[in-house]
């Protein structure tokens, strides 16, 4: 498994951005989203680059897994800032290279657009990194709970994203081993056609599904024994629960987004 | 064919935080035409050797051989599909890996990897069928709506359609009822020696390592702890029990009548009237002495 | 106290079957459709509380939907099912799967939480159990199965048999009077097996539960108390072990085992060597050849 081809994936750890209620780090993250738009000034852009850069360290997690993280990312930040070198023909003409003309404009904008897109990226993934899956889980369905009165099915969303979370190494497991067990029967997944090659899906397709499909049953009966019945008038063990570090962080975030609307322009 | 693993070690996801050592050089032979059961508990080491011989996993260090073939660590081989035409193997639940149609086109997907003609085909399939103990009508009903026990059946089957001279059972009795697993053991028994080919059968069970095996190899961590007939090594009965291994409990009991009785009744692969005949004989003989 | 609240429960729903704990079938037939044939035909057994039953038979003899039945999983077409005076009905279900719980074949496919905590929790969240109450049976239910230290474990790095041990202890945690263990060490390796039965003896041991394990293990089959034969949808024979075992050609005519020990036992008989009693295990074979042996 190469750990650089997943943006954020969970990395265990006790630090103070771990430790924030789920619910807290999505509404922020929400509201950051929101409001790197109205950033339009060096000093505005450089307070949420502070804040982006701020809170990386305070993950405690070492730099460089955040950075390769990313990875896959820093050519589409690369490719836009081109783009609007390219694109973009406002402001004066600073060089011509070759006929071609960089415009002061292009260059501010491509900057502007590529920082927006890596701050969103990146707090996006802090998220991701000091966040079970599950925990997010449970923030989305604690804050869609409102949701519960237009009847839209919150529980069953959430269960059902708890029970994929449980079962995505089983069926990794499980591919691993059908795919073996066609190799030896002389299936080749690695070269021929590009015909060739999506023939040769369908027998590890087939019996995934089958034995998925296996699976969903005999979990359903499995459940049912158990005593589900729906979210109707179920408790729950995993609790979220907002805390003193949460208010703080609030605080913070609130002298934040203050601090920005003083630096515009 | 002949089989030989030479000092292979194999690491999973070298030089990673996950890195995890299965094969710790590993040395062993397997004449062509053995019956070998390889035992070990869950994480031995079992599996990954079975891998080895199909090819599907290439040796981090060290050499295997399968008759005229070589697996050697940091050489690819290039002849990995005629390796696996050789080597047939039955993975544990095989019946997962169903998935055409009817019984027919499952049991020939093999043999139609590898190119064999078409006319052939259809008779290796007949072969197959008959081999496993199941009705030709079965050939064209869907896979799916077999027994879980014909189901297996099916799925051995299309191993055996690949003509191998190689058979490899991953725990093929996993799952199934006292009866049913002594037919696939029986099964397995007859078609080894049928088919005269060399048998390398990885399982939990004592009993059936006992019963069918000529040569036992106990694996422990990713080494060879023990190999050698199975009566000599399920006499070793501390050996085995420092690797959490059972003895088979007809030499268990055999060890129990020692102790209580200061009398040994020696194996030799008696069955159960056998051995009431030499108990009983022991108990009314000491009556006639006293 | 656990019993009170039980009689409380029965009370209130005044049914007007006697109040005893045990479940009962009487006269049950079963069949998944109607144009197939029964599963289960007139089926009548009780199981008592406290009790360890053992349902064996092959394949396809009706075993499992016994369980099935038990927990309400199933409806009978014909007779009853009782549960503590409580008819298995749509109505009941949900008080009757509280006091029967169930552990399946497929270790993997039962486990339904992220972690095992979660799991545990799963059955108790799901009857409305308050947070303070299931931390407690969370931590008492995974050490009586021996499972404390892997409590924040995600289940694909649990064995087989640790993850049996999970579900077991799931049940456990909703405290039910009788447990189903519906081949549940049947995919296990030795080992596995060896965890669960041992696991087995001590539930039943400390707690006050009804054990009901449908196997094809003949170690588990040995340890219980009471042993039904299931062929072809009926019940066959019932006994103790050493009545049932001791009727080898009745078991070998519909295609089941007998222990090594009975085997042996029986090959003796014929070999001319009268024994007392039938055997059950080595020590007791010992024994009786012992006996024989001095007897002058």
């Amino acid at each position: 498994m190469s750990s650089s081809m997943i943006i954020g994936q969970y990395i265990p750890g006790n630090s103070v951005v771990h430790r924030l209620d789920p619910r807290s780090k999505i509404a922020m993250i929400f509201f950051f989203v929101v409001i790197v738009f109205f950033a339009n000034s060096v000093l505005s852009y450089g307070v949420l680059t502070l804040f982006a850069i701020g809170s990386a360290v305070a993950t405690r997690i070492p730099i460089r897994y955040i950075v390769k993280g990313l990875k896959p990312v820093w050519f589409l930040i690369a490719f836009t800032f081109l783009l609007h070198l390219i694109v973009t023909k406002e402001g004066e003409v600073l060089t011509t290279i070759l006929g071609w003309e960089l415009y002061k404009g292009a260059l501010i904008q491509g900057a502007a657009i590529s920082l927006r897109f890596f701050l969103l990226i990146m707090v996006t993934s802090l998220l991701t990194l000091t966040t079970t899956p599950i925990e997010i889980t449970d923030a989305i369905e604690q804050l869609l709970g409102p949701l519960k009165k237009v009847r839209f099915p919150v529980h069953e969303l959430a269960l059902m994203m708890s029970i994929s979370l449980r079962f995505i190494p089983t069926l990794m497991q499980e591919t691993e081993k059908i795919s073996k067990a066609q190799a030896s029967r002389g299936v080749d997944f690695r070269t021929g056609s590009f015909k060739d090659r999506i023939k040769a899906v369908v027998p590890l397709l087939v019996p995934l599904f089958v034995s998925a499909f296996k699976r969903a049953e005999e979990l359903a009966m499995a459940m049912e024994a158990r005593g589900y019945k729906g979210g109707e008038g179920r408790t729950k063990l995993r609790e979220l629960q907002i805390g003193r570090t949460d208010y703080y962080i609030y605080i913070l975030f609130v002298l934040v987004v203050v601090g920005l609307f003083l630096t515009r322009n | 064919m002949d089989i030989s693993f030479q000092e292979v070690s194999y690491v999973y996801q070298p030089k990673s935080p996950f890195e995890y050592r299965a094969l710790h050089n590993l040395s062993f032979n397997i004449p062509s035409g053995s019956f070998v059961a390889v035992i070990g508990h869950t994480g031995s080491g079992k599996s990954t050797l079975l891998q080895h011989l199909n090819g599907l996993v290439q040796p981090t260090e060290g050499e295997v051989t399968v008759g005229e073939f070589r697996l050697k660590a940091g050489e690819k081989n290039k002849q990995l599909r005629a390796l696996r035409e050789k080597v047939g193997v039955v993975f544990q639940y095989p019946e997962h890996q169903l998935f055409e149609e009817n019984v027919e086109k499952d049991i020939a997907f093999g043999p139609m990897n590898f190119g064999v003609p078409q006319e052939e085909i259809k008779q290796r399939t007949d072969e197959a069928i008959t081999s496993v103990h199941l009705p030709k009508e079965i050939l064209d009903r869907s896979p799916f709506d077999l027994s879980g026990g014909q189901m297996r059946r099916v799925a051995i089957a299309g191993v055996l359609a690949m003509n191998p001279e190689v058979l490899v059972l991953d725990e093929p009795t996993a799952g199934l009822d006292p009866s049913g697993q002594r037919e696939i053991m029986n099964m397995f028994a007859r078609i080894h020696k049928q088919k005269d080919l060399t048998t390398v059968l990885v399982t939990h069970s004592m009993e059936d390592a006992l019963e069918y095996a000529d040569h036992v190899i106990i694996l422990n961590q990713g080494e060879v702890f023990m190999q050698g007939a199975p009566a000599d090594i399920f006499q070793k009965k501390k050996e085995l029990s420092e690797v959490q291994l059972d003895i088979p409990e007809i030499i268990q009991f055999l060890n129990q009548v020692e102790e209580k009785f200061n009398k040994e009744i020696p194996f030799h692969r008696q069955s159960v009237t056998e051995l009431a005949k030499e108990l009983a004989q022991m108990v009314k003989g000491g009556r006639d002495h006293e | 106290m656990k019993s009170i609240s039980r009689e409380i429960d029965l009370s209130s729903r005044g049914g007007n079957l006697v109040s005893v704990s045990q479940i009962e079938f009487r006269n049950v037939s079963f069949r998944y459709q109607e144009d197939m044939p029964w599963v289960l035909k007139n089926v009548s057994f009780s199981i008592s509380e406290n009790e360890w039953v053992a349902i064996i038979g092959h394949n396809g003899s009706g075993k499992s939907t016994i369980a099935k039945l038990m927990n309400g999983l199933l409806f009978p077409q014909e007779g009853e099912i009782v549960v503590d005076g409580q008819k298995v009905a749509a109505e009941t279900v949900w008080s009757v799967r509280k006091s029967v719980g169930m552990v399946f074949q497929n270790p993997d496919n039962q486990f339904v939480g992220t972690t095992v905590r979660d799991d545990v929790a799963f059955g108790m969240e799901n009857h409305g159990m308050p947070r303070p109450l299931m931390l407690e049976r969370i931590e008492e239910s995974l050490s009586a199965v021996g499972m404390s230290d892997y409590e924040r474990q995600e289940p694909h790095r649990l064995s087989g048999g640790q993850k049996q041990r999970v579900a077991i202890a799931s049940v456990l945690a909703v405290s039910p009077k009788y447990m189903i263990l519906d081949e549940a060490t049947a995919m296990l390796d030795p080992q596995g097996r060896k965890e669960i039965l041992s696991t087995m003896l001590d539930v039943q041991e400390q707690r006050n539960l009804s054990l009901i394990t449908i196997t094809h293990d003949l170690h588990e089959v040995v340890q219980a108390e009471r042993v039904l034969v299931m062929n072809e949808g009926e019940v066959w024979l019932e006994g103790t072990p050493r009545d049932i075992f001791a009727k080898k050609e009745q078991l070998t005519e519909i295609g089941l085992d007998t222990p090594f020990v009975t085997k042996l036992a029986d090959e003796l008989k014929s070999a001319g060597v009268d024994l007392s009693r039938e055997p059950l295990n080595h020590q007791e074979l010992l024994e009786e050849l012992w006996t024989y042996h001095s007897k002058k």
